[in-house]
């Protein structure tokens, strides 16, 4: 029963929502509600909050009875290394230029996928990058550094 | 006559070197998304829009619809060879597009495939020239209450038209208007869901959240499913359909015309509901039903015709009433409100270049689709075989450079990164993303128009059933409400998600 449960679509959905609803609630129970003639920028959110908790009840109350449960397989690696690459993204190109923080999201997000090969994707990554450069940064003329420290 | 002038004006802006140019690069990045399975027109649009900032609003319209119709052609070219919907508006048209190239027709159905889709987007951009003008006057004399009540209905209606679960898509539209509200509340000044982080203080951007959930969550469910290529038919002979073929095809080109008009100017049918309806009535009128789904080329014309009407009448009521009927439109109406131009009615008064110029160049587009799709085949086929592996990665890269080249923010980046997880987790819980993306991007207006109107009526709520067209509205949304409830539409609706 306990693993039934568990692996739920509709209870997680109708969770994943009451979550949501009760956080726009509780963070915009301090913006002034308003009244009927002049609504406050508190009105909107926590009326939009209140319909997310019904819903989310509505399908919780569903998936008790007889919920769905979560169909097909997924990569729990393609949900790890694909965000992650990003952020990386993001810090490289903040510290350490346009042509590291390229590689390493192209390289690092490759590796998501269960048929990655070594060579094949490092060619891949330097080529694409290459690209990217004479493209972004020549062509179009995008102000970011190549590599930080080497102008 | 005014039609005329007007159309005639049309062209000749679309006729400009730089449009056509850009109409090109809009229609060849279509197709090609379009033949490949794993990127559609929504992750596209978005990822591409950044790049659209330096070009005058009338050329990035022109090329970012190339991009959305350029897609139903590739789409079903990857149907009929592969067996794979390039795109989902193709589901139907592997049916006995598939069953024809096994038969060595593959040809032909191509054919049929790319004149029913001209056939269709011709109509499409005569509907819009004919009835764009005359919907936008009556709009012009909408208040607050009306817009509120409209768009009511049409978030109601395309949460409770597309595909999966009604509530939801539904509880989506509210997700989606919540996200709208974070940054500084346009009337008092306030900042709300910001936390104090100033890159929030503007709002979430719009193209973080678009290729967050349809990009990079996209990516992360197509890694979790088995890949399954299968073989690809790369010889295609003898492009010509017979006379027999063309015999039969012509009764389904029209009447997939209709339905896919039909459909086009409701909010939240896919193009996926406009063919399959057009499939299930070729069947039933034919003379001899067991022909489909052997390659019965009717099977291939009516559905193919039907989605290209659908795509290209899902402009109506964007250009006209600013509301979009679909996820790619709300995508259209972002990349307008970036431009600077205010989405709604007055658009066909004060910028008619844009207006006249997008329809004319749809139909020049689709000229050029039935070009490049036909002659170059073997060209688009050849694609097919660049492995996922390889194009995901690609995907990733081109989507954060088109992130960051907005603000130049880190930040962004870190965000569509939650929006990837989230999209990703929506996926798997069966809440359909782009439903979130209409509520987002109405939410602001929404929220403005409600505001407006109580203070209006003085905050006597009974503003919006005392107006007749807001009144309407609102008995058209309740009775949406209703059909779809009805046991007989829900089996419907089964039917077609299977």
């Amino acid at each position: 029963m306990k693993l039934e449960l568990s692996n739920n679509k509709d209870i997680w959905s109708g969770l994943m929502l009451i979550g949501i609803g009760a956080a726009a609630i509780l963070v915009a129970r301090n913006y002034p509600f308003g009244t009927a003639l002049r609504m406050g920028p508190g009105f909107f959110p926590v009326v939009l909050g209140g319909l997310l908790i019904v819903f989310g009840l509505t399908i919780l109350a569903l998936g008790l009875r007889q919920g769905e449960s979560m169909a097909g397989s997924w990569s729990l690696r393609a949900l790890i290394i694909l965000p992650l690459s990003l952020v990386l993204f993001g810090l490289l190109m903040e510290y350490a230029g346009f042509v590291p923080a390229m590689l390493v999201l192209i390289f690092g997000s490759a590796t998501a996928s269960t048929e990655f090969r070594f060579v094949e994707v490092l060619l891949f990554s330097i080529g694409l990058t290459a690209l990217s450069v004479a493209v972004f940064v020549w062509a179009l003329g995008l102000p970011y550094p190549l590599i930080v420290g080497l102008d | 006559m005014d039609l005329f002038n007007n159309l005639i004006f049309g062209f000749s802006v679309a006729l400009s070197l730089q449009n056509l140019l850009y109409c090109l690069i809009g229609v060849t990045v279509g197709t090609l998304i379009g033949v490949l399975p794993g990127i559609g027109p929504l992750g596209t649009i978005a990822i591409l829009m950044p790049i659209t900032y330096g070009v005058p609003p009338v050329g990035a319209l022109i090329m970012l619809a190339g991009i959305y119709y350029g897609a139903q052609y590739g789409g079903s070219t990857t149907a009929i060879l592969v067996n794979l919907p390039g795109e989902t508006s193709a589901v139907v048209t592997c049916i006995d597009g598939y069953q024809m190239a096994r038969q060595g027709r593959a040809g032909p159905a191509l054919a049929i495939a790319a004149l029913g889709s001209f056939f269709a987007g011709t109509v499409g951009t005569l509907l819009m020239a004919l009835f764009g003008p005359p919907l936008a006057e009556i709009a012009l004399k909408f208040g607050s209450p009306e817009y509120f009540s409209l768009m009511l209905m049409a978030l109601v209606a395309a949460a409770v038209l597309a595909q999966g679960d009604m509530l939801k898509s539904l509880a989506m539209v509210v997700i989606g208007l919540l996200l709208g509200i974070v940054g500084s509340d346009v009337n008092t000044g306030v900042q709300r869901f910001s936390f104090g982080v100033t890159e929030l203080s503007d709002g979430i951007g719009f193209i973080v959240v678009a290729v967050g959930m349809f990009a990079i969550g996209e990516i992360i469910s197509n890694l979790g499913d088995k890949d399954e290529r299968r073989i690809v038919m790369d010889k295609v002979t003898n492009l010509f359909p017979s006379k027999e073929d063309l015999k039969r095809s012509i009764g389904p080109i029209l009447r997939g015309t209709g339905i896919g008009a039909f459909f086009g100017v409701l909010p939240g049918t896919g193009p996926a509901i406009a063919s399959f309806s057009s499939y299930m009535l070729e069947k039933k009128l034919a003379a001899d039903p067991s022909r489909f789904g052997r390659g019965a080329i009717e099977g291939v014309a009516g559905p193919e015709a039907a989605n290209n009407a659908d795509a290209q009448c899902k402009f109506i009521p964007m250009l006209t009433l600013g509301l979009p009927a679909s996820g790619v439109m709300a995508l259209m109406l972002g990349a307008l409100t970036i431009q600077g131009i205010q989405p709604g009615p007055e658009v066909m008064t004060l910028r008619p270049d844009l207006f006249w110029g997008l329809i004319a160049s749809m139909w020049i587009g689709n000229l050029m689709l039935v070009v490049l799709n036909l002659p170059m085949i073997g060209l688009w086929v050849k694609l097919l075989r660049v492995p996922y592996r390889l194009l995901f990665p690609a995907i990733m890269a081109f989507s954060a450079i088109g992130i960051y080249s907005v603000n130049n923010s880190s930040f962004e980046i870190y965000l569509t990164a939650l929006f990837g997880i989230f999209g990703f987790i929506c996926v798997k819980l069966g809440f359909p993303p782009a439903p979130m993306l209409l509520g987002y991007v109405l939410g602001p207006m929404m929220e403005e128009n409600l505001r407006r109107s109580m203070l209006m009526s003085g905050g006597d709520p009974s503003v919006f059933v005392t107006r007749p067209l807001s009144v309407a509205f609102l008995v058209a949304t309740v009775l949406i409400l209703i059909v779809m409830v009805a046991p007989a539409v829900r089996e419907r609706r089964k039917e077609i998600a299977d």
